[in-house]
């Protein structure tokens, strides 16, 4: 086995007793990056000479005894949206080319300073994570390991794509209506976005404030526990952090499931969901049903308002929260130089946005307007209300709720760029989790026809995130499809 | 009606409603974030991090105290403060503002202000005035721009963070004030309540900005934006009210438009009219949680709350026998009233008399002397011993009243009025023979006034002046008066 396919706690088990070095880690890992990124382009940009060097301080301090964070060095890819200090942060767009943040995210300065992790690369993403297939990118697109003609989905496709194709055994993206999930779906990872709160969001770029969550994609529900220990609690720095305890995630894997109750939502298999999706899907609740847990149908009245809502409210936020880019003070500015104040943050702004995030800020200024604030955004905050209230309606009947991911395996790239609506309609399934805050797993449960992957949705009550890595560190290994690494094919269905 | 408008500066049917805001700066920190709020005179974009800069990632957090100081506030301006105090994003573009949006409140589009209602009252000609307030409300300071000369014809614009994100207290008046003058009074009352509260110092340069609503009734409003010190708005408000009179007696509309006031040319201008006013889609800022503001906080920041002015004047009326209107004036500005209580409080042997003195000589010329110098009396040295030795040199004939006059200035310097005497070795002259010799020699100086006396007796003060004059004032005045009058009865000038 090369190293490159080993787990994230492998890897660590093995820097622990010395079996292998980080150095070593590091070197093999950016030799499977050189190998595979011409035709994945996961990684918008890359440190090894940087890597190396944290890697071999970090060898000589293990050498010499000396006490080293938690990660051991472990490699990891994240999302180009989450600040680093002094390294370029762009958010796949034109607009912040050349920015180097001044200041860590709170989980940078937790996952890397403290725990010791080593960033390999910045992760390819959908401008701003305004997309589920990362084709807006200022970089281009990235490809799906699994069949190099489709997409990875967005808006974390290079940190889904990274994962799969053994480039970096985790990474960390973003979640706003799906963006960890859907990747995670379409490349066959584990995925997991927490509970809105859980995690720091200070020095992640906001896109839609009150729905973006940081959280870890991984090959395996394990990793994906470790990595939401660290960077799991409360930050003085981000005020909708909450104060409350962090369970033990890898310690509360293998508690018995059998006596949970599980929802699956009916609307959740309506129209629209393949039915090799469903097919898989209702394998794995058979899986469920065979470790002892209750499974019963539970009613979503509302799931058919999810899309508007979350693009009300997604796109009203997002346009506030990019009113900032105009190359004043950081970041890039159009070359075309002249005219008054306004003039020049327009040019700048039309020349170095892309398509999508233009739209998405021209229909979000229209949304909060006056005149049209209640016609939508205050409308789009009632019907939230209600799909907040169909979850909690859920939740007195069950313990999590299971459904599929995405209502489609990943399609081709090109194939929805010219077809918003088609696009927006991906998120389906993932959006009502984010509007309602709650946490919710993605993992891995077969492949389609076409040996695409099928993903697999395990949505928990707030701040339980211990239940949902718990069913699905049970149901993966009745499964048994973890270890697998995407064969990095090219296209031919 | 409006081809024969009355142009007389009669004020009754104007309508004018003031937005101040304020900048809390007895904050340590900025409304957001950890940066020192104390930026004046310090390098530009020197006290700035993440949040202030609205760096892409960075969120804001609530500074704790600043709640606490807006409760004083709303106190002491009688306010109902709202239960849970949230944010809303007020956008719009413009160099000043880093993140796009300031960080404000608001109270329609389901939000809600700090701290609804409120009054402040305000007494002109002797007539009380309620001025009742609409609301009171949080936010952030955008950055401060820089020109070189006028903004009109600066080569550049310079922006200084060091502003940007320091806090706010917005104050909004209904639309009741009804003439500059009452505008003037509503802000010297609010000024110095703000005073009282402990979070503010509105002298500092910048620290007051005025926004004001102005109408001739049943007509459209202006908004005139920009003036920047408590001072300049009376100066504003008339001159917005000419304009608008001067449109309605040549017959023309007037249009709801927002005017800009040009400090240096001292005229306002208009900046954009209605159809081009600003939509700042305001929506809820979701970055901060909202606030509990509970009894019990409200009930402790009462308990802390010092004497505001009114109810000191009244104490001061009552204990020291002053004059409603001297107790009144007195107590507008804290450190005066402080210095008047220290002071009169340090010498058990005062009673009324000296009482009234000692205000006479705060309001009157140490007041005069300040306000010559654009000083505060926290700005010198004064001590109120000084005042009180001064008080009881006079008391004692040591020194004449004319003569104290002109210690004012060494006072403030902080020298000791027993030094000051001897420096100047301006006691007071109150041998007899000295003051006749003086005396004779002015009527051997001044024969027409003289002769003046005879049918004039004012003449008589002239020639005491003389004397004072030529003893530098050091001639008791009133033995001055008994010698020249003797004498002058003496060569029978009067009988």
């Amino acid at each position: 086995m090369k190293l490159y396919e080993y787990m994230a706690y492998e890897l660590i088990e093995k820097v622990k007793s010395k079996e292998i070095t980080i150095e070593e880690i590091i070197y093999q890992i950016y030799e499977r990056i050189e190998k595979t990124e011409d035709k994945i382009h996961s990684f918008v940009h890359l440190s090894k000479e940087k890597a190396l060097n944290k890697a071999k301080q970090l060898d000589e301090k293990l050498n010499k005894g000396k006490h080293i964070g938690r990660l051991y060095g472990l490699p990891i890819g994240i999302k180009d949206l989450i600040c680093i200090k002094d390294s370029p942060t762009t958010c796949g767009s034109k607009i912040l080319e050349g920015y180097h943040p001044p200041y860590n995210a709170t989980i940078i300065d937790r996952l890397i300073e403290k725990e010791e992790a080593i960033c390999v690369g910045r992760t390819n993403m959908d401008e701003f994570a305004m997309g589920t297939s990362t084709e807006n990118s200022c970089y281009g697109p990235t490809y799906n390991p699994w069949d190099l003609e489709r997409v990875p989905g967005g808006s974390s496709g290079g940190s889904g794509s990274c994962v799969a194709s053994g480039q970096t055994p985790v990474s960390l993206g973003s979640d706003t209506g799906g963006s960890i999930r859907c990747p995670a779906s379409y490349c066959g990872v584990v995925g997991l976005k927490p509970t809105y709160g859980r995690v720091s969001r200070y020095g992640l770029v906001s896109y839609a404030n009150s729905l973006d969550q940081i959280g870890p994609i991984s090959r395996c529900v394990y990793d994906a526990a470790i990595l939401l220990e660290i960077i799991a609690g409360y930050d003085p720095l981000d005020s909708t952090t909450v104060n409350i305890k962090i369970d033990k995630y890898t310690e509360e894997l293998q508690n018995p499931i059998s006596k949970m109750t599980l929802g699956v939502p009916k609307e959740f298999f309506g129209e629209g969901l393949e039915m090799e999706v469903k097919n898989k899907v209702n394998g794995a609740i058979d899986k469920l049903d065979n470790l002892g847990t209750e499974i019963i149908e539970i009613s979503f009245p509302h799931l058919e308002y999810a899309i508007p809502t979350y693009y009300l409210i997604a796109m009203s936020e997002a346009s506030s929260n990019l009113a900032r880019y105009d190359g004043l003070r950081y970041g890039s500015m159009s070359t075309e130089i002249g005219g008054d104040l306004y003039e020049v943050f327009s040019k700048t702004r039309s020349e170095r946005f892309g398509s999508e995030v233009r739209r998405r800020i021209i229909l979000g200024s229209y949304t909060l307007s006056a005149g049209y604030y209640d016609m939508f955004y205050i409308k789009a905050l009632k019907v939230r209300t209600l799909i907040k209230e169909d979850f909690q309606r859920a939740f007195k009947q069950c313990d999590a709720i299971v459904c599929p991911t995405m209502p489609t395996t990943a399609f081709k790239i090109g194939e929805l760029v010219n077809d918003p609506l088609q696009m927006y309609f991906m998120d389906i399934l993932t959006c009502p989790v984010n509007l309602a805050g709650l946490p919710a797993l993605s993992i891995p449960c077969g492949f389609d026809e076409k040996e695409l992957p099928i993903g697999f949705q395990i949505i928990g009550k707030y701040f339980e995130e211990k239940v949902i890595l718990n069913i699905g560190y049970l149901l993966e290994q009745e499964l048994d499809l973890n270890r697998k690494i995407a064969p990095i094919k090219e296209g031919g269905t | 009606m409006s081809s024969n408008y009355d142009l007389s500066s009669n004020y009754e049917d104007v309508i004018i409603g003031l937005e101040v805001h304020i900048q809390i700066t007895n904050l340590k920190t900025k409304l957001f974030c950890s940066c020192s709020a104390d930026y004046r005179g310090d390098t530009p974009n020197s006290h700035n991090c993440p949040i202030c800069l609205g760096l892409p990632g960075s969120l804001p957090v609530i500074n704790k105290k600043a709640i606490e100081f807006a409760t004083r506030l709303a106190l002491a301006l009688n306010c109902k403060i709202n239960d849970s105090i949230y944010f809303f994003r007020k956008n719009y573009f413009y160099v000043d503002l880093p993140k796009g949006f300031q960080i404000s409140q608001y109270n329609k589009a389901g939000g809600k202000a700090f701290a609804d209602g409120g009054k402040i009252t305000i007494k002109l000609n002797g007539n009380k005035k309620d001025i009742r307030l609409n609301r009171i409300h949080l936010e952030e300071d955008p950055a401060r721009l820089v020109h070189k000369g006028s903004i009109a014809t600066s080569p550049y614009t310079l922006v200084d963070y060091n502003r940007s994100g320091v806090c706010l207290i917005e104050i909004v008046s209904e639309p009741v004030i009804n003439s500059p003058e009452e505008a003037r009074e509503y802000l010297r009352q609010l000024k110095s309540i703000v005073q009282y509260t402990g979070i503010s110092n509105l002298d500092l340069t910048g620290a007051a900005r005025v926004d004001a609503n102005i109408s001739i009734k049943g007509h459209d409003r202006s908004e005139v934006k920009n003036i920047s010190s408590f001072k300049e708005v009376e100066r504003a408000l008339k001159w917005e009210i000419q304009r608008q009179k001067n449109l309605l007696k040549r017959g023309k509309t007037l249009t709801q438009e927002t005017r800009h006031w040009d400090d240096k040319r001292r005229i306002t201008i208009s900046l954009r009219t209605k159809e081009f006013e600003e939509d700042y889609r305001y929506f809820p800022e979701q970055d901060l949680v909202p606030i509990l503001i509970d009894k019990n906080f409200i009930e402790k920041v009462k308990e802390e709350l010092p004497e505001m002015p009114a109810e000191r004047a009244v104490r001061l009326h009552r204990d020291y026998n002053l004059s409603e209107f001297d107790s009144e004036n007195l107590v507008l500005d804290k450190h005066i009233a402080d210095f008047y209580e220290d002071g009169v409080n340090s010498d058990p042997s005062f009673g009324p008399s000296e009482y009234k003195q000692f205000c006479n000589w705060l309001m009157n010329d140490i007041s005069g002397y300040l306000n010559e110098q654009n000083k505060t009396i926290k700005d010198t040295n004064a001590q109120p011993k000084q005042v009180v030795d001064l008080i009881n040199y006079i008391k004692e004939g040591k020194i004449t009243t004319k003569i104290a006059k002109t210690f004012i200035g060494e006072m403030m310097n902080g020298i000791s009025i027993s030094k000051i005497i001897e420096k100047k070795g301006k006691k007071r002259i109150s041998n007899e023979q000295t003051i006749a010799e003086n005396c004779r020699a002015v009527i051997k100086e001044n024969p027409i006034i003289v002769e003046d006396c005879r049918k004039n007796q004012k003449a008589i003060e002239a020639l005491i002046g003389r004397v004072m004059g030529k003893t530098k004032g050091q001639a008791d005045p009133e033995i001055t008066r008994k010698i020249m009058v003797e004498i002058l009865k003496q060569i029978g000038i009067i009988e």
